[in-house]
């Protein structure tokens, strides 16, 4: 590569601009970053399709994980800004529930208009994520570690304040027919109306990735924030913006798991941190930041959601499947090592020129 | 009488008891590199940090064109159009060329109802400025920084420099991780900001680097200024001398070269942890 280059840069001092390749070659599509997930997402689809039988393509099959995906897939995409960002969020653990019951307690327990028991639990994620915003930047102690500590914290004031206010951890909701067809109802029977709100923040997330500022801003704070710093990026208020969207995802989904369910449980979503991050992993976002695209996370979601669900469909005891996801993750990250190489080392393919 | 693009006077850094630089006073004029020269720990990379305003000098002024500054932050020094480059260039591997180049002023177009990043127009700049600067193996502004050079990379670093119209063009060691090749296409660079009216500062502790471009040296011991000259006026070895702090290099020469006799070329054991 370098000789050859040399000699262009030796010759061409002066040469004007080429014209931008016009068509994405077939070799600039094997070396999208997004390939790996997508061939681990068709080989665990074509695996549950030929162990899984019928049942697991069928309309309910489907449901079954797009419903699991719907909803780990709304907490992921922020959770996957986040971690291009170079931050983690697993506060979304405790965020899940608390909402939950923020919900029920104040619409189920004291028969207030749902609507303000909706917005009361998105404030609260919007004012955790604040919270958790202000912590990590004040403080510079890593995410990882404040956001551990907001997670038991919330964890705690939840059960604390569950108990005291409604005496239970388990707190019914009815929510009227409006509510319930926005957030917690099945299309068909099958399809959680979640999987909308989904598809929904997969265009703005992707949106805010790909073609706003904000997203440009969010990948160079991830590749190094002290030059994203210097470069007039105001990365404290990116900072706060973004842990303050995985609290109000978490919410919304801690929130329409109650309208859907009926009621909350002080102990739900603590499932949420991991699977969230294994999702973004799958997904091809590099932990350290810096890397990730929305086309990555949702196929890392799905990934995550086909293997969890697939199992039941299945003839193997339903306890192989986080042995299946463990090996899946470990897969998916070299695999999307690879590909993250390939896609540094990815150079157009120069006609040698006429000397 | 022409002013100078920057004028450091009797600067003097220090962190709390230890004095870290002394009584620096330095200019450059526009369409000159001034090649700061000195060993490791002579202070060069404090008196960066003071130019492009990550730290403020504890005593002293600057002037940028016979006007008094004073930096707050690395962006207000920016601000003034002090571009500062780093050994390593773009510092986002795995942004695109056209992101990272214009990381924090990106340029927009509107879509609909939305202002949106426009990546051709970002990408189509890129790649125009860097090509300007001799780098035309790069036609592509999604291709990633990681996949760029050493030498690209700095291009692609003083490109943007160039392109967002700083006045003065601080580089760090530019030529330090590269191979002779890409070096000299980095000196070539220097010298191509120098015709566009840039003052640039070049730091390096290369000598055959500095006299390839420089028109001005100041050498560095121990965070004073040891020597100030213009081209021409001392050799190589006296510079490379005055670097290591006097006439060591000499003796250092002599002593190894004894080392060399008296085992077979190699150095006796013990000498290296001596």
């Amino acid at each position: 590569m370098t000789s050859q280059a040399h000699h262009q840069l030796a010759a061409a001092a002066t040469a004007p601009p080429a014209p931008p390749s016009s068509m994405p070659s077939i070799g600039s599509l094997v070396r999208r970053p997004e390939v790996g997930s997508l061939i681990g997402m068709i080989a665990v689809l074509v695996f549950f399709s030929i162990f899984g039988g019928a049942n697991f393509m069928s309309a309910g099959g489907a449901a079954s994980w797009l419903n699991v995906a719907s909803e780990l897939g709304i907490i992921a995409l922020p959770i996957g800004l986040l971690m291009i960002a170079g931050h983690l969020d697993l506060s979304v653990g405790s965020m899940v529930p608390a909402s939950s019951m923020t919900i029920a307690i104040l619409s189920g327990h004291y028969g207030l208009p749902i609507i303000v028991g909706i917005v009361a639990a998105l404030g609260l994620g919007l004012a955790v994520g604040f919270i958790n915003g202000v912590l990590v930047i004040r403080t510079k102690v890593p995410s990882f570690v404040v956001t551990l500590a907001t997670l038991f914290a919330l964890a705690g004031l939840t059960l604390g304040l569950s108990v005291i206010l409604s005496g239970s951890t388990s707190v019914a909701l009815k929510s009227g027919r409006t509510a319930k067809l926005l957030f917690g109802d099945y299309l068909g029977g099958k399809f959680e109306v979640t999987l909308f709100w989904w598809i929904a923040a997969i265009l703005i997330v992707g949106f805010i990735l790909n073609f706003s500022r904000f997203g440009n801003w969010i990948l160079a704070m991830g590749g190094d924030a002290v030059s994203a710093r210097n470069a007039g990026i105001p990365t404290n208020r990116v900072t706060i913006a973004l842990f303050m969207s995985s609290g109000l995802c978490a919410s919304f989904v801690g929130m329409s798991q109650a309208i859907l369910y009926n009621s909350a449980q002080v102990a739900a979503g603590q499932s949420f941190i991991f699977n969230s991050i294994i999702a973004v992993v799958i997904g091809g976002v590099l932990l350290t930041g810096g890397y990730g695209s929305v086309v990555g996370i949702v196929l890392g979601t799905l990934t995550f959601a086909i293997v969890n669900q697939g199992i039941f469909y299945t003839g193997f005891d339903a306890n192989w499947a986080s042995l299946i996801i463990g090996v899946l993750l470990l897969a998916a990250v070299l695999m999307n090592n690879t590909f993250r190489t390939m896609a540094l080392t990815y150079a157009p393919r120069t006609k040698p020129r006429a000397r | 009488m022409n002013t100078p693009m920057l004028r450091l006077t009797a600067i003097n850094k220090s962190f709390g008891p230890i004095d870290v630089l002394h009584d620096i006073s330095l200019e450059v004029n526009r369409g000159e590199v001034l090649c700061l020269l000195g060993d490791n720990g002579a202070g060069k990379s404090t008196l960066i940090k003071i130019l492009s305003g990550v730290h403020k000098p504890t005593s002293g002024k600057m002037e940028m064109d016979g006007r008094s500054v004073a930096f707050d932050s690395p962006r207000d020094a920016s601000d003034h159009g002090i571009a500062t480059v780093h050994q390593f260039g773009g510092t986002f591997p795995l942004m695109s060329i056209g992101r990272s180049f214009f990381v924090g002023a990106e340029p927009t177009r509107r879509w609909g109802p939305l202002t949106i990043y426009d990546r051709k127009r970002a990408n189509e700049i890129a790649v125009t400025e860097m090509r300007q600067l001799g780098i035309t193996r790069i036609d592509d502004g999604d291709r990633l920084v990681g996949g760029l050079s050493g030498g690209e990379r700095q291009a692609l670093a003083i490109a943007r420099a160039v392109h967002f119209g700083a006045s003065v063009l601080i580089l760090d060691e530019p030529t330090a991780a590269l191979g002779v090749k890409e070096a000299a296409h980095v000196l070539r660079i220097v010298l191509q900001a120098r015709r566009k009216g840039i003052a640039v500062i070049f730091i390096t502790h290369n000598v055959v680097h500095a006299l390839t471009v420089g028109d001005h040296f100041a050498v560095l011991i121990r965070g004073a200024k040891a020597a100030d000259f213009r081209k021409g006026e001392k050799s190589r070895e006296a510079i490379t001398d005055l670097m290591a702090g006097g006439e060591q290099m000499a003796e250092l020469e002599a002593e190894i070269e004894s080392f060399s006799a008296a085992d077979d070329g190699h150095a006796p054991e013990g000498a290296i942890h001596a």
